[in-house]
């Protein structure tokens, strides 16, 4: 069966599920236990998983198979890129649910619950091999989070839900009259097989288009973007970090496992659109970021701009942009979650997620202070942190397909580096004028233990990419391998000003248009 | 075709028939105090029934469907699978009545009596293969319905609603007629099959305007847009058990009735029929959920969401294939258990002393009384919204999937886009039970037979319903294959 001779991908779905249900019945303490205990033995299965990759072995590995009905299978496994993906999500759930263990006192059973379940799916859409088992996990999550935002939310919280949950709904039953569409056109619901499978090109303009509408939506891309914000504000605290940290991930895999490998000629044929607005977003959200007033709302502009340089990444088409992006993802998902958290230790205490309230708190704080300091340049993109590395390998692999474009998102950096350190100087330096935050106690022993695993993973991203680049190589070359065919060329080679050369480059050079 | 073959295929409408005529004699002689024993000799009957169903399509020698009494009837796995799921949602509907007409005043042995009046009106129109056989079952089942409907008779709502039913169905029915009528006079028969055989080529006007009117009679029936206004008013005004049954028996019998009324008698004619059922499937979804966001009594709700689910269904019927059929009568299950589940939670809405409750903003703040009950409200809702994990989104799958296949894109990206708008407003429901601040308005203790079947219903939507799909799937199969 696999490496591990038993079937460890569903018993990751099944531990969490079992443990979400025994929550519903459980008083808070209890559920509150029983659920960091059920995040941390998945943890640790996490790390058996990861020491178990075979690098260099088979494509999918630890691959389960059960014929259900008709063409439907229960059918999991992971390469490199899902591995990484669910590693991410089984490190930041304990530290979730730690985040919650004082902030939620109502209904703690339920919040427990909902959490898990938001587990078995996140796991799941990383490790489905079946295209509908992987549509069914990636719509469901809509229900626990729907919940989440709905019922522990701020005080604008049912705008937030509604509008999370109709946005992505919208964006995604597209993709599956698509899916059905593919499936009896390939005769089969295997995603390894699919992948291989070639499509009609002109067919495949309208697949992709479909595909776009959900991966756009739930990425998010400008400017389909509004609802993080609200949703990012609305959500409890581990809700935002959830979100941010693997939700919009879930997009930036699904360009990365359908719409690039499945339809080649139409990723190509799209890149100027993707190229167009990502570039609107580094651009134009960082601006956004650069006058909010409202911490978790600067966040969750910055993190449409993150994921901008994702999708530019993604669909340079070369091995460095799509290793870079996939680090970008990660990366983004630790240090947003981190810096979500850094939020809502500060917001525990003052209940308001306004900057101008605050200031000065490297005087009383000076633990707080120093970490938020390393996430904010780990946001930044600072060499050292995690965000360097994915970014810079982003924007090399972008350099070679397009220099102008490259030029508009390194911009981005930029302003990246104005909007974090403009948030952070008004946090964080200056004297202390209110007499409320002067009371601010620094961090708890809980809060450290939530915020440490992560700032020391960002440090092992940054000084040490090969532990998480290595797995996802192989994988990243037998996609390149895969798109090659339809990879642009790059405008690096050409002159400039060559008529004849420009000619030929104009439909697929993203600035033309 | 000899007549004991005939009574012999018949046999489950005639075991109800004569229950429900000795069990009339006993009502009127044994009067309100037998009320407990008619309804649960009436649930025994349709057992029976369900159990000769089961026996006629496992013989051997009616494995392809038999016609009886000359081609006036017919039956095959198509008319068994929708008389199952009819007696089954009758069955239910006699269970939750009696506490429900009790706290109202008085629980009359008719009710049940009525009902197995309008299964056997279901069963012949399921299984009726002529015009004749087909408008008789019909109006059985209607003027039971009718009755059903004002069976609240000192209630006002309830008596407006039996008029406005009954005036309005009469209308459909005399549409049905005149359509009929003319198909018969250039057809020169009744029977599907031989107006399937004589109706071929380019329909001449005549036969054309035939065909619309019936299908505006069957849709009328099956409440579908444009002739759906009654649907509201009459579900918001019938008592609440009879609502369920409304929503649930006789929708499949309508439904299964078109189905065979299109595939059988005017098969060869898909032009003509497939663009009106893709324009009142359309209108359906869109119009059951555009207008369910106003309503602010949860029957009116729940009856705009009926409405906006036999859109859906009728996307499987548009496809004109076996694979659509097929699709349409698993969603009429799923559709059937969803239904049957959300109005009993209806039920279960009372305040302390036992008065029903019917507006939304009673439902507030639900989660934190009654947990239980919030949380199958919440899976009914997901579920007729069609959100995975839930089993209603397996039913759109399978009529999308249908579509899809039949390269009715157009349709079905339209269909799925508008299935967004409705899902609005069941989390506007569930918002409600969740997200508000509760209102308290709700008996903190609830009924056993309601709770057991919401317990069993709600089952069966989540996830675990995917475990039945491999045992279903090929009865779906089998009773498409009966028309095809």
């Amino acid at each position: 069966m696999n490496q591990l001779d038993f079937p460890i991908l569903s018993l990751m779905m099944g531990l969490p599920m079992l443990a979400a249900i025994i929550c519903l019945f459980l008083n808070a303490q209890a559920a509150r236990l029983l659920a960091l205990a059920t995040t941390l033995v998945l943890f640790v299965l996490g790390v058996v998983l990861w020491a178990n990759y075979d690098i260099g072995g088979p494509q999918w590995q630890y691959v389960e198979r059960a014929e259900l009905f008709g063409n439907f299978a229960w059918a999991l496994g992971i390469d490199g890129i899902s591995m990484m993906l669910i590693m991410l999500t089984v490190f930041l759930m304990p530290i979730c649910i730690g985040a919650s263990w004082e902030a939620i006192q109502e209904r703690v059973g339920e919040y427990m619950a909902a959490f898990l379940f938001m587990e078995v799916l996140m796991i799941g859409v990383f490790a489905a091999q079946d295209i509908f088992l992987f549509y069914i996990l990636f719509e469901a999550g809509l229900i626990p989070m729907y919940l989440i935002i709905g019922i522990w939310g701020g005080a604008n919280r049912i705008y937030a839900s509604y509008k999370f949950f109709l946005y992505t709904l919208l964006g995604s039953v597209v993709m599956l009259i698509a899916m059905l569409w593919m499936v009896q056109e390939a005769g089969t619901a295997d995603i390894p097989t699919l992948l291989n499978y070639d499509f009609d090109p002109s067919a495949q303009t309208w697949l992709w288009l479909a595909f776009f509408a959900s991966f756009a939506v739930k990425m998010p891309m400008w400017p389909v973007h509004t609802w993080l914000p609200d949703a990012h504000v609305q959500a409890p605290t581990a809700g935002s970090v959830i979100l941010a940290g693997v939700l919009l991930k879930m997009g930036g895999y699904g360009f990365l496992r359908f719409s690039i490998p499945m339809f080649p000629e139409a990723s190509e044929q799209f890149i100027w659109l993707v190229f167009a607005l990502s570039m609107v977003a580094v651009v134009y959200t960082s601006l956004v970021a650069l006058v909010q007033q409202d911490m978790k709302k600067l966040i969750a502009y910055s993190s449409v701009a993150h994921m901008a340089i994702v999708t530019l990444g993604l669909f340079a088409f070369n091995r460095q942009g799509i290793e870079g992006a996939i680090i970008v993802m990660l990366s983004h998902g630790l240090v947003s979650g981190a810096l979500f958290l850094c939020v809502g230790v500060i917001y525990d205490r003052l209940h308001t997620r306004e900057i101008d309230r605050y200031g000065g708190l490297s005087i009383n704080m000076p633990k707080y202070a120093i970490l938020f300091m390393l996430f904010t340049m780990a946001s930044i993109g600072l060499p050292g942190t995690s965000g360097f590395v994915g970014e810079f390998l982003s924007l090399v692999g972008l350099y070679k397909v397009n220099s102008w474009v490259t030029l508009v998102a390194t911009t981005g950096i930029i302003l990246g580096a104005g909007y974090m350190l403009y948030l952070y100087r008004r946090v964080a330096f200056g004297e202390l004028v209110h007499d409320d935050v002067k009371e601010m106690p620094d961090l708890s022993a809980r809060e450290m233990a939530l915020l440490a695993p992560i700032a020391a993973a960002v440090f092992w991203m940054g000084v040490y990419p090969e532990s998480f680049m290595a797995p996802i190589r192989g994988d990243v070359g037998a996609l390149v391998a895969r798109i090659d065919r339809a990879a642009p060329e790059g405008d690096a080679h050409l002159k400039m000003g060559d008529p004849k050369a420009a000619k030929t480059q104009e439909h697929k050079a993203g600035e033309a248009h | 075709m000899d007549l004991a073959t005939s009574l012999w295929l018949v046999s489950p409408e005639l075991l109800l028939t004569v229950a429900s005529l000795f069990l009339l004699l006993l009502a009127a002689w044994g009067g309100e105090k037998s009320a407990r024993l008619i309804t649960i000799l009436s649930a025994a009957s349709l057992f029976g029934a369900t159990f000769l169903l089961m026996i006629l399509a496992h013989l051997p020698e009616f494995k392809d469907g038999a016609y009886a009494f000359d081609g006036l009837y017919r039956m095959d796995n198509f008319g068994s699978a929708a008389k199952f799921l009819i007696y089954l949602a009758a069955i239910i509907a006699l269970m939750i009545a009696p506490r429900y007409f009790k706290d109202a005043g008085k629980y009359s042995p008719e009710y049940p009596v009525l009902v197995l009046f309008a299964a056997v009106g279901m069963g012949i129109m399921v299984s009726a293969t002529d015009m004749m056989t087909l408008y008789i079952g019909l109006e059985l089942n209607s003027l039971s319905a009718y009755v059903l409907a004002s069976f609240l008779r000192t209630d006002e709502r309830s008596s407006e609603a039996g008029l406005k039913y009954f005036v309005l169905g009469a209308l459909a029915s005399g549409m049905l007629l005149f359509g009929i009528s003319l198909v018969y006079g250039f057809a020169g028969s009744t029977n599907f099959a031989v107006i399937g055989e004589t109706l071929t080529g380019d329909l001449a006007t005549g036969p054309l305007i035939g065909l619309v009117l019936v299908l505006s009679g069957l849709a009328f029936k099956i409440s579908a847009v444009p002739f759906h206004m009654w649907t509201p008013d009459v579900y918001e005004g019938a008592p609440t058990p009879v609502t369920t049954f409304f929503a649930s028996a006789p929708k499949v019998a309508a439904i299964a009735m078109t189905t065979r009324v299109i595939i059988d008698a005017f098969g060869g004619q898909t032009e003509a029929w497939q663009q009106i059922i893709v324009f009142v499937a359309l209108a359906s979804i869109i119009l059951g959920a555009v207008a369910a966001i106003g309503q602010q009594n949860i029957k009116r709700l729940l009856a705009y969401s009926s409405i906006n689910n036999v859109g859906f269904m009728l996307i499987g019927l548009a496809a004109g294939t076996a694979q659509g059929v097929s699709a349409m009568m698993f969603y009429l299950l799923i559709y059937t258990v969803m239904t049957l589940g959300s109005f009993i939670c209806v039920m279960e809405m009372r305040d302390k002393d036992g008065k029903p409750l019917e507006t939304l903003s009673s439902l507030a703040g639900m989660s934190q009384t009654r947990p239980g009950l919030a949380a199958a409200f919440a899976v009914f809702m997901f579920s007729l919204a069609g959100i995975p994990p839930l089993f209603g989104f397996w039913g759109k799958f399978l009529v999308f999937d249908a579509a899809v296949a039949a390269g009715m894109l157009p349709l079905a990206v339209i269909g799925i886009a508008a299935s967004v708008i409705g899902a609005f407003y069941y989390i506007k429901v569930i918002k409600i039970i969740y997200f508000d601040e509760p209102s308290n308005e709700i008996a903190a203790t609830g009924h056993k037979t309601e709770n057991g079947l919401i317990v069993v219903l709600a089952l069966i939507v989540s996830p675990l319903g995917y475990l039945a799909i491999p045992s279903i799937a090929p009865i779906a199969n089998a009773a498409a294959a009966a028309l095809f």
